[in-house]
């Protein structure tokens, strides 16, 4: 909750830097409070408060809040040129640190007002982001095409909110829970409801047959932004879905697994045949997005007590992945002016740094030992398989080598085409970031039980 | 302690390596390797003959899921290690031959996966194996990836591909059988065994084909042997000796202690299938080989046959089988690494391995056509060479097994020994041709190698006893376990 009301502050001090002028101190400002928001949100363990029965702070909430301030945190090292190049910098810090207390409601809301509200807070800025490279045509486009989108999501959500509302009369998980558990016959539009919400959510975590807006907005989004969608909107979606149908709506299980089952096989299947044939590498990763929130959506879907641990390991492990992957992109395609696949031809040669980085981040993506990657698919896995869904664990083998195919598309072309031999220019700032990224990438690899015994 | 020096050793000097530069490399990378060994044979000096588990070393790893760090080695484990350690020096040694380019690269990867490898063959918790086992693949991979030749990114590829997948249906096998474990669900060697054995024999026909699959892939075994002629030709002799030589051996160690201990019902109740492809394997790589023109194909399809009789062995489940299998991985490693040496020798010196082009190589150097031809009979499984005992043993399991089995696998050594004459006929003798015309002396690495290989072929092959004893009980006690568990 701290961290919540500083990062509240924070946003709102960034819009008045414009006018006090000291616009040079936000970044060091941001970051700072980045910091104390982590210290902060890490003294709420275990204390588990609620707040106006509105928001709790659970360990769920406190370690995916956790999550999230780490992934921004390294998102800011990454994204300095993104506030240094455009106008209207301080707009862009207020909306990114908007999101982000959206972000902290939708993993703590104990009540579907405020998960409506955490996702209307994240999404708003997100679509102002998204299309904050002015001039471009794709950025513009990307900027509408989100928002429809998720005008739409957010319809279909407030229609199942409001369908659950008059089938039991509260918009309380906690009463909701009592309802339906009390109750001799649930009334048909609860189910309803629950299949609208489901739609709703699916939209936003980006899971098929809901996922067309997502490579054209990842790909016309300025990479920055592009990489903040996938990292952190996603895990604050797939926590908040998580929240919703693991503990409330498990009762009613039955009405919404098949559901889920079909989605979640359509979603590793398409994001992952879908990312074989792309040529530019922002749309594959893109793709590959949408394969992964199918992985997340495995251990929603097995709902045991497997389920938040592995989620909260996939999401740390692939944000942070993403992140590394993202940095390495944005700065080929500054570079180089294109973000195709062979814009990486002999990387390894002209710069070994980003290469072996990139190498280790594509390796942890497709779930490779020793990397972060492979133990976040194999705990959710595990939970699938003891949840007892073994054909959808095939499906998802299948899935993660056709995904090991397009990833090594990526190292094939920097380790073994030539290319043209000129260095690119890499920041120390980044060089530092991409280190830190592939060494916590390995220790969570070697050292897995360090977050999975969390929750 | 002794079993993390041997793994985390070459991991340590793998990453030091890394921050040399310059072909002096190559001697340091030496060094450590020589150093490993040392230490294994200080663990040898160590070792209480017997059939019990020693240098036992079990560690906490992962809590929550009942992974463990725990590692240790029987006489099996021992013999493994004793190969790998054994064969990667003389493997740098022979990379002597040539400059790579970033040496300090790849000797390091070479090192890099000498830690998998040992880590492979001294894992008694599922999970860690299959951590080893993964492992082992990245750095071959980028070997052939970086130094390989024509068409290699897609070839490797496959290759890697291929192996990942045999992998992932083997990791399916483990987790089915944790979910298996009694009480508190663990990865524990012995935990697994219990948990596979209690499985009725459908259940246990599942798991022996998931994991079998993995072990057949990386051996590989007939039909699953399509990426393995490709991979061996592409790849830098080093990055094939390494594969030929060591890694197909976790294929079989794989068999005899994950899966034979693990699945007895499976094994009985499937061993006519996976024997018969063994068998055909043999025959059908041996027809192959006859009439291969490139010399380190005709290799990479002799590696099918032998490892074919190695795998039928292993799965008819009786000692001689087991020890046979054993004596004849040491052996094939030895021979293996021997005979690739011998065709990138030949390469470096005519640009070619097309056995009909060359001719009378006996003629320029005769030392060489004494130590090819000592190589080539332990490879064709002469009497008082390594390659007869293995064999024999082998056959003599499979016999057991079935008749008709043994049969065929027997023509192993008569196809192998036609198309291994037939090779060293073309290549060494006869008359001198246009392409061979000279033959610049063998460098000091190049002798030393082949002296040393031929010292072992024939040391091990006139008095094999010492290692023959090292696993001997472990086999023993294995075979027994399994057989009591098949109701024999």
């Amino acid at each position: 909750m701290k961290a919540l009301i500083l990062l509240s502050s924070l946003g709102v001090i960034s819009l008045l830097a414009e006018i006090f002028s000291f616009k040079k101190l936000l970044y060091p400002l941001v970051l700072l409070g980045l910091t104390v928001a982590f210290v902060l949100n890490i003294g709420e363990w275990n204390t588990n408060v609620t707040y106006f029965k509105m928001m709790q702070f659970d360990n769920y909430a406190v370690a995916f809040t956790s999550v999230i301030i780490v992934v921004a945190f390294l998102w800011f090292l990454m994204a300095e040129g993104f506030f240094k190049d455009e106008t209207n910098q301080t707009d862009h810090y207020s909306l990114v640190l908007f999101a982000l207390v959206g972000a902290v409601l939708m993993v703590s809301y104990t009540n579907m007002t405020m998960l409506f509200l955490g996702i209307e807070i994240l999404s708003i800025p997100m679509y102002i982001l998204a299309g904050s490279k002015k001039g471009d045509i794709q950025s513009n486009e990307a900027a509408f095409k989100y928002l429809i989108m998720g005008a739409f999501a957010t319809g279909f959500l407030l229609f199942g909110i409001t369908l659950i509302y008059g089938a039991t009369g509260s918009f309380s998980l906690e009463e909701i829970k009592n309802a339906i558990a009390t109750s001799v016959s649930i009334p048909a539009i609860f189910y309803v409801g629950v299949l609208l919400m489901l739609v709703g959510m699916s939209f936003k975590v980006s899971a098929a047959p809901f996922h067309f807006w997502a490579p054209d907005v990842y790909q016309g989004a300025p990479t920055m932004i592009t990489a903040f969608m996938a990292t952190i909107v996603k895990t604050a979606a797939m926590a908040a879905f998580v929240r919703l149908f693991d503990t409330t709506f498990l009762r009613v299980e039955g009405s919404w697994v098949n559901v889920l089952w079909v989605m979640t096989a359509l979603t590793l299947l398409t994001g992952n045949i879908t990312a074989v044939f792309q040529t530019s590498t922002k749309r594959m990763l893109a793709y590959s997005s949408v394969a992964h929130a199918g992985y997340m959506l495995l251990a929603l879907l097995s709902a045991n007590s497997y389920s938040s641990p592995s989620i909260l390991f996939y999401t740390l492990a692939y944000s942070i992945g993403s992140i590394a992957t993202f940095c390495i992109i944005s700065i080929i395609a500054n570079a180089k002016g294109d973000d195709g696949i062979h814009s990486f031809n002999g990387l390894a040669k002209t710069n070994p740094l980003l290469a072996g980085v990139m190498t280790i981040a594509l390796l942890s993506l497709a779930g490779i030992p020793p990397t972060a990657g492979f133990f976040a698919k194999y705990f959710i896995f595990t939970s699938v398989f003891v949840a007892g869904h073994v054909g959808l664990v095939l499906i998802a083998i299948v899935a993660s080598l056709i995904g090991v195919y397009y990833y090594f598309r990526i190292i094939i072309a920097m380790y073994f085409k030539e290319g043209n031999h000129e260095e690119v220019p890499v920041d120390m700032n980044h060089k530092l970031l991409l280190i830190v990224i592939a060494f916590a990438i390995v220790a969570l690899g070697l050292f897995p039980d360090s977050v999975i015994r969390l929750l | 302690m002794i079993t993390l020096l041997l793994i985390f050793f070459p991991l340590v000097a793998a990453l030091l390596l890394l921050f040399v530069k310059g072909q002096q490399v190559r001697n340091m990378a030496l060094g450590a390797a020589i150093i490993e060994f040392a230490i294994v044979v200080f663990a040898l000096t160590q070792y209480q003959h017997g059939n019990t588990t020693q240098f036992e070393v079990n560690y906490n790893w992962i809590n929550s899921l009942g992974i463990s760090f725990h590692v240790g080695m029987d006489g099996i484990s021992l013999l493994m290690v004793l190969l790998t350690t054994f064969l990667v020096p003389i493997i740098i040694l022979t990379s002597f031959n040539r400059e790579y380019s970033n040496p300090s690269y790849f000797y390091s990867l070479l090192l890099a996966m000498q830690f998998a490898l040992v880590g492979v063959f001294v894992s008694l918790d599922g999970f860690l194996f299959y951590i080893f086992w993964e492992l082992a693949l990245i750095p071959i991979y980028f070997i052939c990836l970086l130094w390989g030749g024509e068409n290699r990114a897609r070839i490797t590829f496959k290759f890697f591909v291929y192996t990942l997948s045999g992998s992932l249906l083997m990791l399916g096998g483990l987790i089915y059988l944790y979910l298996h474990t009694s009480g508190t669900h663990t990865f524990n060697i012995q935990a697994l065994y219990l948990a596979g054995q209690s499985l009725d024999m459908a259940h246990q026909g599942f798991v022996f084909w998931a994991m079998f699959m993995a072990f057949a892939i990386k051996m590989p075994i007939f039909p699953f042997h399509t990426w393995q002629p490709d991979t061996y030709t592409v790849a830098p002799t080093p990055g094939t000796m390494m594969l030929s030589g060591i890694m197909l051996k976790m294929g079989t160690y794989g068999v005899i202690r994950w899966l034979l201990p693990v699945v007895p019902l499976g094994v009985q109740d499937w061993a006519n299938v996976a024997i018969g492809l063994s068998v055909i394997g043999i025959v059908y790589a041996s027809c192959i080989a006859i009439v291969q023109k490139d010399f380190k194909r005709l290799i990479a399809y002799s590696s099918i046959a032998h490892v074919g009789l190695i795998s039928a062995g292993i799965l008819s489940a009786n000692v001689q089988g087991v020890q046979g299998a054993m004596i004849q991985m040491l052996s094939h490693g030895v021979n293996v690494v021997g005979l690739f040496f011998i065709a990138d020798i030949i390469q470096k010196r005519f640009n070619t391995r097309d056995i009909a082009s060359l001719g009378g190589i006996r003629n320029l150097n005769p030392q060489f056509a004494v130590l090819f031809l000592i190589v080539l009979l332990g490879s064709v499984a002469l009497p008082l060479t390594n390659g007869f005992i293995g064999e024999f043993l082998l056959l003599n399991g499979v016999y057991q097994f079935n008749a008709w089995a043994a049969a065929f696998a027997g023509l192993s050594v008569i196809l192998g020994a036609v198309y291994m004459l037939r090779s060293y006929q073309s290549v060494m003798l006869g008359e001198t041709n246009s392409i061979t015309t000279s033959f610049p002396p063998l460098s000091g690495s190049e002798k030393g190698v082949l002296l040393i290989l031929c010292a072992a072929i024939i040391g091990f092959g006139v008095y094999p006893k010492p290692l023959l004893d090292i696993a001997g009980p472990s086999v023993v006690k294995l075979v027994d376990g399994v057989r009591l568990a098949m109701g024999k």
